[in-house]
């Protein structure tokens, strides 16, 4: 089963794992990543972060990476749950999990999904910093690099 | 394309230098891709210019779809721009 959220409450990382997985005997291994807020970013101390999203692109976008992912490699389920909205030191962002009978499949569509999400998904985060200034985060290269390593036209 | 307009969208940095997070705008018929209204509205107020002012460090859907500068524009249109992603 495919399961996409977007929303700005967390989520127990257990209670979507049991979700994945309930009545299931013909998976072998699940995938997992979940992305947290880091104390600092360039050397320079953060104090949150906010990530607006383009609410009617989101969830499609990300049923499309979660779809492609499925194309690729026969997976049994995944979840991705993205937040929105403020987010404080340690806080999780981002939930990946990815079902298959194996632990190949699960885990390069575990990486799959984080990357290309990274780089597809309608997302973007502000930083604020200890001194009260604030940021928007850049996009990095070294994530298109990471999206790229999957091959095919993202979007 | 006179008509009926466009809603353009804004997020993130440019959301802030426009001052706008959306708008309807009803370009002239001359205006037919993304790159001819980036053009025309970047003259709108200098807060769109400054938003607008760099094509390849912004990014655009149309109709909550990736678009590129030649994707072309119909009446009604939902047109985004944002700064290239930084989600997950």
């Amino acid at each position: 089963m495919t399961q996409v959220r977007v929303q700005i409450e967390d989520f127990d990382i257990g209670a979507e794992f049991a979700a994945l997985t309930a009545g299931r005997t013909d998976i072998g291994g699940i995938g997992c990543f979940v992305g947290t807020v880091r104390a600092a970013a360039g050397g320079k101390p953060i104090a949150a972060m906010t990530l607006e999203h383009y609410p009617a692109m989101t969830q499609r976008a990300l049923e499309r990476i979660a779809a492609e992912a499925e194309r690729r490699w026969s997976l049994l389920g995944c979840t991705v749950i993205h937040r929105h909205g403020r987010l404080c030191l340690g806080e999780n962002i981002v939930l990946v999990l990815a079902a298959s009978a194996h632990r190949q499949p699960a885990l390069d569509a575990t990486g799959f999904l984080i990357d290309w999400l990274k780089t597809q998904a309608p997302f973007w985060k502000r930083e604020e910093f200890s001194d009260g200034t604030t940021t928007w985060v850049e996009a990095r290269a070294s994530d298109d690099e990471a999206a790229s390593r999957w091959g095919g036209a993202p979007a | 394309m006179t008509t009926v307009p466009l809603t353009i969208l804004y997020f993130a940095w440019l959301r802030e230098r426009t001052g706008l997070a959306e708008e309807k705008v009803s370009p002239p018929e001359t205006v037919r891709t993304i790159a001819d209204l980036i053009i025309w509205l970047t003259a709108r107020s200098p807060g769109h210019a400054a938003a607008l002012a760099h094509m390849k460090t912004i990014r655009c859907a149309v109709n909550q779809d990736f678009a590129a500068p030649d994707t072309s524009l119909k009446p009604g249109d939902e047109v985004a721009f944002f700064p290239p992603v930084t989600g997950g």
